[in-house]
């Protein structure tokens, strides 16, 4: 048969010039509009970043890491405001994250050190084999949820006022509908978190159940950069140019030790998503030197056919 | 018994044969000294001293394993690679928490792989198995209990008596006592051992050979004292002790296992050597392993690999380690997050350097996916898949016989596109191993219009320089090329044909002449019982060949007898009475040549005439030339001589000179057709000059002195002289069907082709010029010790002197041969490049071959070879033509691969990196010894050309691949290390990384190795140049190896940090939601899938539908492996939990990400591809750019094109007519 023989019909492409240069034209054709039209988007999105680990801090003790960190160890009161200008109409919903810097979630300890059984059923509390050193209290009880992923919870708040007005914050549905549904059981309480002798992050209220900590059930999915965002609600009102926001937050989580950046975003989203040139340049950049690679081939061919 | 016993020609009588008895006094000196110590009971093998010394059993494995041992050494020889050792120990430590993924993910792929690449080799040796059992149950009788019994050949034992019956194999290395003969001789073929087809005579000592019977062996008690076991096949040493005499034994007497019994209906023998003992197992080297060059350099590969992966491994441990060291210092922590003051050893700061220790083999087994575990094992099937489509190769399917291409082993394919030097044999191989009358010189007038194979290359040379002249020979015999074929058999000539000959002016010579070829040899016809026809057991193809050539023209030889030969004539003079036929059988038969051409025309009138033969002075090498004394029916004395043109003109007579210059002239042609030719001569002798010499000769023959031979010859040349000359006939070893052809193009691919063969230096120089090897305008320079000086010390017996003469000889042959190519050489560069430069072929006899490759000679030797365009070694022994294929494997360095269909090419065939066995007539040992196996020469081109080269390319090609794409994916998982704190944590989910090796690329690649053609088969054919691709090794330089890595670690860092920079830290899709390790994930493994597949597709220049499904299909495999990996429980799915449904495919960022990644990865190779077809395009692209124009032009102008050739060749001829 022909397929025995090796003779299929078959397509054979060759690089012959018309090829490269309609390839390189074709390229550029898609890519440069892509490049405008994200580029267009991320425009379009207004996002509003402010750093607060070191101005959330008192004078006396931003000179120096360990007073820092001594500062955020202490049991005071850390509370902070700040207040940001709206560069531009907002429409929500209006993204809240926090953005914390140089925090290694993907280390491989850190990833590992959580029990999904454990998250998911009541039946297997204690299923804690790889949350050590957080698998269990000091008198042998488990710990649920355990592990050092959810021992140190991310534990600032924010509030935020324009002018005299509460601005609600949304806090339902910032996490992935799949993870309240089946990695996050309805069942499943939290009990004996954060009661050793070091304290790691925030608390959980022990009376609701994990499929609704929803707190917790974003910083469970674990970031893939040692700089990320994570989403802290929504606020669901239009935020207009020229407005100034009050923000109250409290200063909890130490990142002082690892040296780490803490920031707050707020951040419309559109179709592309949050705010980032990066796609934009790179589509444009590709398009423009395939088109320029065409040019420069066109030119070869004719100036020297073969 | 004796009944049975032939009355059987006594050969013994006639001076040829009672020279064997020649004198032994040199090396029989050294029974029973070092080397020659072998002490044989004959008909005893119970002997107590016997027992004693323990001989081998007959029982012959030639297996690689056994039963128990299997396991243990077919797992060491998987594990002899080091790859396969790394991923063992990989796979040994999965099992702890060091790993960084779970132990099942890597350890079934390990055991797929082993256990497939066992399988294969139990299977290969289960077949070698099954053989080795048939021969050793083969039956054999054996005098036990003083009767025969019949035994299994394993069971034999040195000293036992066997009887072996005609068309037998002898089961052992045997020493013959006797035959059905009384004079004990026995014919035997040898085709086995040394790939000659004629018959060799064997004889038995005088004093055993009346032994033939139950009744005489039950008395019969003797000692052989004789050679240990050594590989010679052609010396053997020993003496017999039998009542109380010694009696030398020489090779004449041996009876070699493998070898067959002919002719003779039975013989008696001893066994002297069994099993692994016999000669042709001790010929037999053991079966090499073989790998491929590109294998080879693939381990370097590896271990480059493998020294990036440690360096990897080894830099990202010192930051995890510094990294790790810093969480606690001075009491406080660092990252607190990670409970550094509870850590278990792995991560412990206060131990740091053992915590990074632990982490570098951590690191190992992260970064292993540099390293392609699958890659082994896809190669193995591609070369199984390869081996099977040349397997089914049409074009390689020989119709006549039923035999297609065979691919023995499936190691070597991609080796079959780099080979450099051909070494082949040439009886079998080259040629068909028949000899064929095609010409013959009579009284002055050549006959035979049949063009030779020589004469048509070079008329197809000639018209391709544009010489049109020869278009006006006369017509081709090839017109009426329906008339069935005889072997043996190719004269076409009307004038002599069907009788016609009487009519000829010479007819009385012409009689004369075929009368000679039909008198004048030794052979034996026999006839078949069912259909009458006789076929001739000669002891040469080209004496069958004559004697055949006479039966065709009516003189059919039809009977020997001892003293007479019998022939059925055509008489001349048909129309008259034949007034004689009284004088025998008064029958004046019709026969009718069945299967002969002449059948349909007319049936001929023969005529039985009998020659009382009186004398046959036999052929031997010194003296080039055979007679034969008989009495014919007018009771006239005959001597018919044939022999060659150099020793027979200076015999002719005065008065016989008749035609003696145009004879010469035609000799001089038929040898530049490539034809063997004889001078064929008779001489009447006058009955008193007989008789006087019958008495000298008889004395010679009978004196006991040492220089009897000579003597003998000086008697013999007496009589041979004042010959009349009747003419020259000129045989032809039919080359096989398109070697020239083959030959030639092989040559054009840049191959160098050595010939090795047995045959005499005179034939094989003719079969060079036949096949194209060597041609007229080429010089030869020929290394040979037939000089006379060392002829003079042989016949002294000085052997010290002629080794020391035959080196210094040798030596300053080589020099001159070496002198002549640099002078030439010179000349060339002096005279300017226009003037191409003068080839030289070598041509070397093996006696020089021996003491040149034992001298520390082989350098200088090499250095002629190599400088030669082609070379030639005769006379060359299986042993030596393995040394000469080592000599080539290793001087060059290049791939060798040697082509032979004898049991006499097996260890050349083992020897050289690629052995292809003929699987012609001849026997299977050279096909099982083979790596591939073809039913005729001309199949290597295809073999070597096309599946060669695609294969090399497709394994070239495909190795090159599977480095990029894994170092593609293994490169993110570092650049993702890097941004982890090189903790060890893997970009993938596990599962993604344990497939993607298995389901994601592998089929593409596969595809590649098994589809891919960069040109088709006829473009691979019409263009052999593209060969040198393998040759130089191109594809498979360092330099694009290292290439195509570097576009791996491209396209990794592309993919990495456009997937990263582009996605991290904003939102990723309108509801506010941002990318996390699981999406990240996933979203770089959907590009790595697309770049590498796509990269595939790209590089490919074959598309079938096979490679659109593979490549399409992997891709969308990777999709809905997501889409179901994903709808698994979350403990199962973890991190890829309803990844692609929830989270990438509602977001626009994920599929604009995955394009440009895809684009941006793919856009250096397509550049550098762009950039090269233009500037520096490699051989295929070339054609593959004419290819197009041609079909371009071809389809819009088609049929002018047609008429155009046609025109054109229209307005030549007419041009050629007018001139």
């Amino acid at each position: 048969s022909r397929f025995t023989q090796q003779e299929l019909p078959a397509c054979k492409p060759i690089l012959t010039p018309k090829w490269v240069i309609s390839v390189f034209l074709l390229v550029s054709i898609v890519f440069v509009p892509i490049g405008v039209a994200s580029l267009y988007a991320s425009r379009d999105v207004v996002e509003i970043i402010d750093r607060y680990d070191t101005d959330c801090i008192p004078v006396a003790n931003r000179t120096d890491k360990d007073l820092k960190i001594q500062y955020i160890q202490s049991s005071v009161e850390k509370t902070c405001n700040r207040s940001l200008r709206v560069p531009k109409h907002m429409k929500p919903p209006v993204y809240v994250y926090y953005q914390l810097d140089n925090f290694y979630q993907n280390h491989r300890r850190y990833v590992k050190s959580r029990s999904d059984t454990q998250l998911r059923s009541n039946s297997s509390a204690n299923d804690t084999d790889n949350c050590k050193p957080e698998d269990t209290t000091s008198n042998g009880l488990s710990i649920v949820p355990c592990g050092l992923i959810a021992w140190s919870l991310f534990n600032d708040t924010y509030s935020f006022s324009r002018g005299n007005e509460q601005l609600d914050i949304n806090k339902t549905d910032i996490s992935w509908k799949s993870d309240r549904d089946h990695k996050f059981g309805k069942d499943v309480y939290p009990t004996n978190f954060q009661n050793g002798n070091l304290t790691g992050g925030k608390k959980l209220n022990s009376s609701i159940p994990l499929s609704e900590q929803e707190d917790l059930i974003v910083w469970m999915r674990t970031a893939a950069l040692p700089t990320f965002r994570k989403l802290y609600g929504r606020i669901e009102v239009d935020l207009q140019e020229n407005d100034v926001i009050q923000v109250t937050l409290e200063n909890n989580y130490n990142t002082y030790s690892f040296n780490g950046k803490k920031k707050l975003v707020l951040s419309t989203a559109n179709w592309l998503g949050g705010k980032n040139d990066f796609l934009g340049i790179a589509y444009v950049t590709v398009g423009g030197l395939c088109f320029f690679l065409a040019l420069t081939f066109t030119v070869v061919y004719l100036v020297k056919p073969r | 018994m004796p009944e049975a016993r032939k009355t059987g020609i006594l050969f013994s009588k006639l001076y040829s044969f009672a020279c064997f008895l020649c004198n032994f006094e040199d090396s029989h000196a050294q029974i029973g000294q070092r080397g020659y110590s072998r002490l044989v009971y004959c008909n005893d093998p119970d002997n107590p001293v016997q027992v004693q010394l323990k001989y081998r059993g007959n029982y012959v494995s030639t297996t690689k394993y056994t039963v128990a041992n299997f396991i243990p050494k077919a797992l060491f020889e998987q594990f002899r690679r080091v790859a396969n050792i790394y991923f063992l120990v990989v796979a040994c430590v999965s099992f702890s928490p060091l790993a960084p993924y779970s132990a099942p993910s890597v350890l079934i792929p390990l055991l797929v792989v082993i256990g497939a690449t066992m399988a294969k080799e139990g299977v290969e040796d289960w077949r070698r198995r099954t053989q080795d059992i048939e021969a050793n149950n083969r039956k054999v009788k054996v005098y036990r209990n003083y009767r025969f019994d019949e035994i299994k050949w394993k069971e034999l034992r040195v000293g036992d008596l066997v009887k072996v019956c005609k068309n037998e194999y002898f089961p052992a290395d045997v020493v013959l006592l006797s035959s059905s003969y009384e004079d004990g001789i026995c014919y035997v073929e040898t085709m086995n051992l040394d790939g000659e087809t004629n018959l060799k005579l064997k004889h038995a000592l005088e004093v055993t050979s009346h032994l033939c019977d139950g009744e005489s062996f039950r008395q019969f008690r003797a000692v052989i004292k004789c050679e240990d076991p050594n590989e010679n096949l052609y010396t053997f040493v020993g003496a017999l002790r039998y009542d109380g005499k010694e009696y030398p034994l020489s090779i004449k007497q041996m009876l070699l296992r493998d070898s067959k019994l002919k002719n003779t209906e039975f013989i008696y023998g001893v066994v002297v050597f069994t099993g692994h003992d016999t000669k042709v197992m001790r010929n037999a080297t053991d079966p090499p392993s073989k790998r491929s060059k590109i294998e080879k350099r693939m381990d370097k590969i590896i271990y480059i690999l493998f020294s990036t992966l440690i360096l990897t491994a080894f830099v990202g441990s010192v930051f995890f380690g510094i990294e790790t060291r810093k969480d606690i210092s001075d009491g406080k922590y660092r990252r607190w997050y990670l409970r550094p003051d509870d850590a278990p050893v792995f991560y412990d700061p206060r131990r740091a350097p053992l915590a990074g220790f632990l982490h570098f083999l951590t690191a190992l087994m992260l970064y292993g996916y540099l390293i392609p575990i699958s890659l082994y094992v896809s190669i193995e099937i591609v070369k199984v898949l390869q081996s099977i489509f040349i397997n089914q190769d049409q074009d390689m399917y020989d119709e006549e016989t039923d035999r297609p291409a065979h691919a023995r082993t499936s190691n070597l394919n991609e080796e079959l596109g780099q080979v450099y030097t051909i070494l082949s044999d040439k009886t079998g191989t080259l040629t068909c191993n028949s000899m064929e009358f095609v010409k013959g010189s009579i009284a002055g007038t050549v006959y035979g219009r049949v063009m030779t194979e020589v004469e048509r290359t070079l008329m197809t040379k000639m018209r391709e320089a544009g010489d049109v002249s020869i278009d006006q020979q006369g017509p081709d015999g090839d017109s009426d090329d329906s008339r069935k074929s005889i072997r043996g058999f190719n004269f076409r000539d009307e004038r002599i044909m069907n009788g016609q000959w009487v009519n000829e002016p010479n007819a009385d010579i012409i009689q004369k002449f075929f009368r000679v070829l039909a008198i004048c040899h030794t052979a034996v016809p026999v006839e078949n019982k069912e259909t009458g026809e006789i076929s001739y057991e000669a002891e040469s193809p080209d004496e069958a060949a004559f004697i055949i050539a006479a039966r065709e023209v009516g003189f059919e030889f039809y009977g020997r007898t001892q003293k007479r030969i019998l022939l059925r004539e055509l008489d001349y003079e048909t129309g008259k009475k034949v007034d004689r036929s009284y004088f025998f059988y008064s029958y004046s038969q019709t026969v009718s040549l069945a299967n002969s051409s002449l059948s349909e025309i007319k049936l001929l009138e023969l005529v039985p005439r009998e020659y009382e033969l009186l004398q046959v002075l036999e052929f031997s090498s010194s003296r080039k030339r055979m007679s034969v004394i008989v009495r014919n029916m007018e009771n006239q004395l005959l001597l018919l001589c044939k022999g060659a043109d150099s020793v027979m003109f200076e015999r002719l007579s005065k008065d016989g000179w008749l035609f003696e210059a145009e004879t010469k002239d035609h000799i001089k042609k038929f040898a530049e057709a490539g034809l063997r030719t004889m001078v064929i001569a008779f001489r009447e002798l006058g009955e008193e000059e007989y008789k006087s010499w019958e008495d000298e000769f008889e004395k010679a023959k009978t004196s006991v002195t040492a220089d009897r031979e000579m003597l003998v010859d000086e008697i013999a040349d007496k009589i041979e002289k004042d010959l009349f000359l009747l003419g020259a006939a000129a045989v032809e070893d039919k080359l096989q069907q398109g070697v020239p052809e083959c030959i030639e193009k092989l040559a054009r691919a840049g191959i160098k082709i050595w010939v090795l063969t047995g045959d005499k230096m005179e034939t094989a120089v003719n079969i060079g010029y036949a096949c194209s090897l060597l041609r007229q305008e080429m010089k030869q320079i020929v290394i040979t010790l037939d000089s006379p000086d060392i002829g003079a010390l042989e016949k002294q017996g000085d052997k010290e002197a002629i080794a020391k003469a035959s080196l210094e000889s040798i030596r300053k042959q080589i020099r001159e041969g070496i002198s002549q190519i640099k002078s030439a050489k010179e000349s060339t560069t002096e005279l300017g490049p226009q003037k191409s430069a003068i080839e030289f072929g070598l041509i070397i006899d093996g006696k020089s071959l021996d003491v040149s490759l034992k001298k520390n000679m082989e350098k200088s030797l090499f250095e002629l070879a190599s400088n030669c365009s082609s070379v030639i070694c005769c006379r060359s022994s299986p042993k030596q033509k393995a040394l000469v294929t080592r000599l080539v494997k290793n001087e060059t360095g290049k791939t060798t691969l040697s082509v032979g269909d004898g049991a006499n090419d097996v260890g050349m065939l083992q020897e050289a990196d690629i052995g292809v066995g003929i699987s012609g007539v001849e026997g299977r040992q050279a096909v099982m010894a083979s790596d591939y196996s073809i039913a005729q020469f001309r199949f290597l081109e295809r073999l070597l050309l096309v599946h060669g080269h695609w294969c090399y390319r497709r394994i070239a090609m495909m190795i090159c691949y599977f480095f990029y794409k894994n170092i593609t994916f293994g490169m993110t998982l570092l650049w993702f290390e890097a941004h982890a704190s090189f903790s060890g944590q893997p970009a993938y989910n596990d599962w993604y990384m344990a497939f993607y090796n298995v389901f994601f690329t592998s089929l593409p690649v596969i595809a590649l190795g098994v589809f891919d053609q960069d040109v088709s088969a006829r473009l691979c054919l019409q263009y052999p140049l593209l060969y040198s691709e393998g040759i130089e090794n191109i594809l498979f330089s360092w330099p694009r190896i290292l290439g195509w890595m570097s576009n791996g670690v491209i396209s990794s860092i592309i993919i990495f940090f456009v997937t990263t920079k582009s996605m991290i830290p904003q939102a990723f899709r309108k509801d506010g939601q941002v990318v996390d390790y699981g999406i990240l994930g996933a979203t770089m493994c959907t590009c790595v899938v697309w770049a590498v597949n796509c990269q595939m597709a790209l590089s490919i220049n074959y598309f079938t539908w096979v490679q659109h499904l593979v490549i399409w299909g992997s891709i969308g495999l990777w999709y809905i492996f997501l889409v179901i990996y994903g709808f698994l429980p979350p403990t199962l799915s973890t991190t890829a939990h309803q990844v692609l449904g929830e989270a990438c495919a509602p977001s626009v960022l994920y599929w604009l990400v995955t394009l440009l990644v895809v684009i941006s990865a793919l856009l250096p190779y397509f550049f550098y591809r762009a950039f090269q077809t233009r500037f520096r395009p490699m051989y295929h692209d070339i054609i593959q750019m004419k290819r197009l124009e041609e079909s371009e032009i071809g389809n819009s102008a088609e049929l002018p094109r047609k008429v155009k050739d046609k025109l054109r060749h229209l307005t030549e001829r007419l041009m050629h007519r007018e001139l």
